[in-house]
C-alpha cells in the first residue's frame, strides 16, 4: 500500500525547505504565486516540537511559549464568536489546559498546532455558547509504529501555511464570508458550496497520512 | 471501523458547517458517524479545520489577564494526572463510536419501536433544533413517498436502499433538500439500517402516509 501511494506523495510534494534539505530528502516543485516562507514553516515546526515537549517532559517553558502565542488568539476568536471578554478569558485558559492534557493525541502529520487548538476552542464554544454536545468521529487508534515521519509532519505544516496565505489572498468579501462562517454567524444554508479555497492538496496530504496510519494498524 | 467503498459523501457546505461548529447536534451526529466510516471525508473535514485554525490566527490577539499563565498552570497542577490509555476498540461493532454513545450500545441494543409498514425507529435524544433517528426498513420495503421542507441527511449503516436518484449502501450518505421527492426502497437481502436527521418535519404525499406521519412523529 505504501508503495502504491508513493507516486501520489511525490506528485504532491512540497516546496523545498531548509530542514528538508538537511534531512537529505529534498524535492522541489515550483509553486509560483503561493510560495511559502521558510521562516513561517519553521515556526510551525517549532510549535510541533513544543507540543511534543509538553507531552514527553511536561515542559513548562515550552507550554509558556505556546500559551503566549495561542491563548490571546483563542481569546480573540472566542470574542468574535460572541463570548464576553471574561468568558473568552476563562475558556482560553481551559483550552490551554486541554492542550496540556491531550498533547499525546496531537498528530502533526494530520494537523498543524493552530488547527488542533482551533478544534479544541470550537468544541468548548459549542459546549458553552450553544449548550450542545458535539459528537466527534471515532478516534483512529495509534499503533506502536504510528509515530509520524518528520517529513510528513513538515509537509502538512507547509500545506497549512500555504492555506493561510491563500485565505489572506482571497477577495475581501469572500474572506469575510468564510470568517463569518467560522465565527458561527452563518447557518448551513447560508454557507455557499464554493469557498474558493484551494483545499485539494492539504486534503490529499491528510488522506495520505490516514492511509499510512491504517496501514500500520493492520 | 472497517473502511467501506463509499460513493456518496458529505457536501462541502456540510463539511464547512461541521468544522465551524454551527450545525444542529442531530446533523453533527450524522456527520461524525459518516466521517468515522469515510477517510475521504475525514481528510476533507481536517482541511476545513485547518481553515478554521488560520481564521483564528488572522485576528488581532486579545491580551490575556496578567496572571493568566500562572492561573492556567495552577489548574493543570490541581487536576488529576492524565489517563493516556488509548480508547478501547470495540471489535466488529456495526455502529461507529459517536453513534454508540447516543444508542448506549451497538445495533443489538437499539430499542426499536414499530411505526407502521414494517418500519421501526428509535429517536435519539439531541438538542431540539433538529431531530435524528435510527430507521430499520425490512428488505424489499418502501418508505412512503415524501418530500422535505428542510434538510434531511440519511446515512446507511447496514444493507442498502435505492431511490429515484441512486443506490445507497453502507457508509453512503444522501443529502436531500426541498427539491427532492423520493421513495427509498430497501434492497432485498439484509434489513436496511439508516441514521436519518432532519431540521423540519417530513411531508408525506397522500392521506395514509400523513396518518403514518403522526404515529412516526416525523
Amino acid at each position: 500500500m505504501l508503495i502504491e501511494m508513493a507516486p501520489l506523495a511525490k506528485a504532491d510534494a512540497v516546496p523545498v525547505m531548509p530542514a528538508y534539505k538537511k534531512a537529505g530528502k529534498a524535492q522541489s516543485r515550483s509553486t509560483g504565486a503561493d510560495k511559502v516562507s521558510a521562516e513561517a514553516t519553521t515556526k510551525r515546526m517549532a510549535w510541533v516540537t513544543q507540543v511534543a515537549a509538553v507531552r514527553d517532559d511536561q515542559d513548562k517553558t515550552a507550554f509558556a511559549e505556546l500559551f503566549a502565542y495561542f491563548a490571546p488568539r483563542v481569546k480573540s476568536f472566542l470574542m468574535k464568536s460572541g463570548a464576553s471578554p471574561d468568558l473568552a478569558e476563562e475558556v482560553a485558559q481551559e483550552v490551554m489546559v486541554t492542550l496540556w492534557n491531550k498533547a499525546h493525541l496531537f498528530d502533526p502529520s494530520k494537523a498543524s498546532v493552530s488547527t488542533w487548538i482551533f478544534t479544541i476552542a470550537r468544541n468548548r464554544r459549542i459546549d458553552l455558547l450553544r449548550k450542545q454536545k458535539r459528537p466527534e468521529p471515532e478516534d483512529l487508534p495509534w499503533g506502536p509504529e504510528a509515530e509520524p515521519e518528520q517529513a510528513d509532519a513538515m509537509g502538512l505544516q507547509q500545506e497549512t501555511e500555504q492555506l493561510g496565505h491563500a485565505l489572506a489572498a482571497l477577495p475581501m468579501e469572500q474572506r469575510k464570508l468564510i470568517e463569518r462562517a467560522y465565527f458561527g454567524e452563518l447557518s448551513h444554508s447560508e454557507i455557499a458550496a464554493e469557498t474558493g479555497l484551494p483545499l485539494g492538496t492539504i486534503k490529499s496530504r491528510i488522506r495520505l497520512a490516514l492511509e499510512r496510519l491504517r496501514h500500520t494498524m493492520k | 471501523m472497517e473502511m467501506k467503498q463509499i460513493k456518496h459523501h458529505l457536501t462541502e457546505s456540510l463539511l464547512l458547517a461541521y468544522s465551524a461548529g454551527t450545525l444542529p447536534e442531530a446533523f453533527n451526529l450524522v456527520v461524525a458517524t459518516h466521517i468515522s466510516m469515510c477517510d475521504t471525508c475525514r481528510a476533507a473535514a481536517g482541511s476545513y479545520d485547518a481553515v478554521g485554525g488560520e481564521v483564528m490566527l488572522e485576528g488581532a490577539p486579545e491580551e490575556m489577564a496578567e496572571n493568566a499563565l500562572a492561573a492556567t498552570m495552577a489548574r493543570i497542577m490541581r487536576a488529576d494526572p492524565v489517563d493516556r490509555t488509548p480508547p478501547v476498540r470495540v471489535a466488529n461493532a456495526v455502529f461507529p463510536a459517536p453513534l454508540r454513545d447516543y444508542v448506549n450500545g451497538d445495533l443489538g441494543d437499539v430499542k426499536w419501536r414499530k411505526v407502521g409498514g414494517g418500519v421501526s425507529q428509535m429517536v435519539l435524544k439531541t438538542s431540539d433544533d433538529a431531530s435524528v433517528r435510527l430507521l430499520r426498513i425490512p428488505a424489499g420495503t418502501a418508505v412512503p413517498d415524501h418530500g422535505h421542507r428542510g434538510l434531511e441527511l440519511t446515512l446507511v449503516l447496514q444493507g442498502a436502499f435505492v431511490d429515484e436518484t441512486d443506490r445507497f449502501a453502507a457508509g453512503d450518505i444522501e443529502v436531500a433538500n426541498e427539491d427532492l421527492n423520493h421513495t427509498p426502497v430497501a434492497e432485498a437481502g439484509a434489513d436496511c439500517i439508516c441514521l436519518a436527521a432532519t431540521d423540519a418535519p417530513l411531508r408525506f404525499n397522500g392521506f395514509m402516509p400523513r396518518l403514518a406521519q403522526r404515529f412516526m412523529g416525523i
